[in-house]
């Protein structure tokens, strides 16, 4: 169980094998790592600065990340995510969940970047020709967190 | 009271951080946020549509009838777009 908030780079194939070091129980790991995109709503992206609040940042990720291993049987837990100035292409941020059985893992995994998403206190500013723009939050986000207000029915709605 | 600002309520108000003492009838976070909108053109304009400001008392998502008391450190921040 771990939560990372940091300015540097990470790797995932790394952070991959040290999540699972050791284990013998572990069945399978499902992870998601999120990158900049050059685009955002038809407009070319040179960089982004990512803001965020230090201390409610990591409760918050630490609260999410409970949620999810009471929810489903993980035997390990990764959140890691980036502030700072970030280019496109570079990671932004990784999760993973490890479990005996790949179903945890993938609805564990879907669910910890969904609520990441709409609850974690990072805000995007872009560079754009046009300057700088700040992301605004969007629906289909909210939405997407909300498919989890019950356990496990991630799935069931397309 | 410790107040932060975090994006561009951060810009628009033009400080970060601050340090107050609202007057005795600020109770809550609605009285708070009506009470910061008479300090100056700067944060009536950042604070003037209410459904794009979230906020945190001592680093947890609450709502405007949440109370609020000295010590309490209070974030004021618009929706979050991480991940």
């Amino acid at each position: 169980m771990a939560v990372r908030v940091q300015a540097g780079d990470f790797d995932p194939g790394a952070e991959l094998a040290a999540l699972t070091a050791g284990s013998r129980s572990i069945g399978g790991v499902v992870s998601f790592v999120g990158l900049v995109r050059d685009m955002a709503g038809g407009e070319p992206v040179g960089a982004m600065t990512l803001e965020h609040y230090p201390g409610m940042t990591e409760r918050q990720l630490e609260a999410i990340e409970a949620e999810a291993r009471a929810r489903w049987p993980l035997d390990a837990t990764l959140v890691i995510h980036r502030h700072g100035r970030l280019e496109p292409g570079d990671r932004i941020v990784m999760v993973a969940c490890a479990s005996a059985h790949r179903q945890a893992a993938f609805e564990a995994c879907w669910f910890l970047i969904d609520w990441l998403k709409t609850r974690a206190p990072f805000w995007k500013l872009e560079e754009t020709p046009a300057g700088g723009r700040w992301v605004e939050a969007k629906e289909q986000d909210d939405e997407a967190a909300a498919r989890w207000a019950q356990p496990g029915n991630a799935t069931k709605e397309g | 009271m410790r107040l932060l600002y975090f994006a561009w309520l951060r810009a628009r108000i033009g400080i970060g951080e601050e340090t107050v003492e609202p007057p005795a009838d600020v109770r809550d976070v609605a009285g708070l946020v009506e009470w910061l909108k008479g300090r100056g053109p700067n944060y009536a304009e950042a604070l003037a549509n209410l459904s794009v400001v979230k906020v945190a008392v001592n680093q947890e998502y609450v709502p405007y009838g949440h109370p609020v008391r000295a010590g309490d450190e209070v974030a004021l921040f618009p929706p979050v777009t991480g991940g």
